[in-house]
């Protein structure tokens, strides 16, 4: 159920309880870095963390088309490798 | 039996010998939220190592899994006892969208293509208006024990914390509903919360319950938990109660409930919550079954033991208490045995019954042993005859997890 109103009410909400925090969860550097931050506009990057390292380059990539299909997440269709990429090169499943 | 008793002394010692290169200090460090401190797999690396515990307002500190939309656990002190407190109790969302809602600007619509009339109540009226019902019930995520998952799924890698006992007291939603007027044709009822997503495009977190659970006189809308309003986190004002189904209906801040003739088809529907049909013993949810997959519908069996952790040391000659909770998915608790070798089960004292819905505690002592390794494991039996499992039954979203917990202690 959505009012514009209680959009705003909500976000701030969720801004004033767990920004300070969340600011402190920070990813890995490297390339693609900064397209991975678009992930911020509906979630904490802890998400991505919580979910390392047990994904390989097709597991990631069918996480960013999920959020993308899903969830409607706007990450340009170019973006999506270096998206991926990224993850995986960080916080994907490691050589055996 | 043979084969089932060197196949457990097998695990025995593996899990004996894993332990004696961990050590018995590294075992007891930094176990926050560890699922193998308790004796399961390991929760994924990146998960264990950004766990937290922090308070949410209104909260007392709960292990983190993400900040926003808030998703925490409850730590496993707090299931040592049948009820849950509602400061402790977890915190699950799907869209970073929450309200706070002020009870009196609150209400909720009730209408739909199959309900004779629309309603629009108020607190006031939910309570003065319905007869008041209470029920007992255990609230778990689907997804909880996902972490344990191997090999691991994504998802929220929960531990063994998603979950909760309440006493829920508020209005049963068949009286709502009959003050609505179920038509015939009526096939799901639509549930709705105040949550909403950032993006206009995420679809809205609404879920469908079959019209047959929607009439059971233990579905609830709850407006109070352990007798008090329901906390912010848990869903104030009101929250959709649905005992033994897991809690992905539990719809919270519900707003609004719509009596249906067709299936919901939305993602949350159609798509995220579902099992490959036919891999559980759960009841369908007939009007949702696709030809691969079908909901999740009602928890599986399960038990928690709450008073040891893997890798304990105890003294020789003293008795081990094994004492903990278990639950299923409304037929209630039959039994708990508790074995120290796989092979030799030994009924547990079952603790004060609270209704088929509810945790209910057991508790068992295993009697002083000599110096050495054992194992302890208890496993839960069902009324309707489920037990726990030995062996994962693997689903690619992570749910049911209810495998047999092995705790291995060392005397010394």
């Amino acid at each position: 159920m959505k009012t514009p109103a209680m959009t705003a009410a909500a976000l701030l909400l969720a801004a004033g309880v767990t920004s300070a925090q969340e600011s402190k969860v920070q990813l890995k550097d490297g390339p693609g870095r900064d397209k991975v931050n678009s992930c911020l506009a509906c979630h904490s990057l802890d998400y991505i963390q919580m979910n390392s390292r047990f994904l390989d380059k097709a597991g990631w990539t069918a996480s960013v088309n999920k959020m993308i299909n899903a969830f409607g997440a706007p990450i340009a269709k170019e973006d999506v490798d270096v998206i991926a990429t990224y993850l995986t090169q960080n916080y994907g499943k490691l050589p055996q | 039996m043979g084969d089932q008793h060197n196949r457990s002394r097998r695990r025995l010692l593996a899990g004996a010998s894993a332990f004696g290169a961990l050590g018995a200090a590294r075992a007891f460090a930094a176990d926050l939220g560890s699922s193998g401190a308790l004796g399961f797999t390991e929760l994924p690396d990146g998960a264990l190592a950004g766990q937290v515990l922090f308070s949410l307002p209104g909260k007392l500190p709960l292990i983190k899994k993400t900040y926003r939309p808030p998703n925490f656990e409850t730590p496993i002190e707090y299931f040592r006892t049948a009820i849950t407190r509602n400061d402790a109790f977890f915190v699950r969302w799907h869209l970073a969208g929450i309200p706070e809602i002020k009870g009196d600007q609150w209400s909720l619509a009730v209408g739909g293509e199959s309900a004779e009339r629309e309603l629009k109540l108020t607190l006031a009226d939910l309570r003065e208006d319905f007869k008041q019902a209470e029920v007992t019930a255990v609230c778990q995520c689907s997804g909880n024990r996902r972490g344990l998952f191997e090999p691991h799924v994504a998802g929220v890698e929960w531990g063994v914390g998603a979950m909760g006992n309440a006493v829920w007291r508020g209005v049963r939603l068949k009286d709502v509903l009959a003050r609505a007027g179920v038509k015939g044709d009526a096939l799901e009822v639509v549930l709705d919360g105040a949550d909403t997503a950032p993006l206009d495009k995420t679809p809205d977190f609404v879920k469908s319950i079959p019209v047959e659970v929607a009439m059971d006189e233990n579905t609830l809308i709850a407006l109070e938990m352990n007798g008090k309003p329901l906390p912010h986190w848990n869903g104030f004002p009101a929250r959709l109660v649905v005992p033994g189904w897991t809690g992905t209906y539990w719809i919270k801040q519900l707003t609004s409930v719509k009596l249906v003739s067709k299936p919901e088809s939305n993602f949350w529907m159609s798509t995220a919550y579902r099992l490959p049909r036919g891999r559980f013993k759960t009841p369908s949810f007939k009007s949702q079954v696709k030809e691969t997959n079908e909901p999740i519908t009602t928890m599986v069996v399960n038990s928690l033991v709450t008073s040891l952790r893997n890798g304990q040391q105890v003294s020789p000659g003293k008795a081990i208490d094994v004492k903990g909770i278990a639950w299923d998915g409304g037929s209630g608790i039959d039994r708990v045995e508790v074995s120290t070798d796989g092979a030799s089960w030994y009924a547990a004292k079952l603790g004060r019954d609270l209704g088929r819905f509810s945790f209910r505690e057991f508790s068992f002592t295993v009697p002083g042993r000599d110096q050495g390794a054992l194992v302890v494991m208890a496993r839960a039996t069902a009324r309707s005859g489920e037990t726990q499992v030995e062996q994962l039954i693997h689903n690619p979203a992570g749910y049911h997890h209810n495998v047999v917990q092995r705790l291995y202690l060392e005397v010394v």
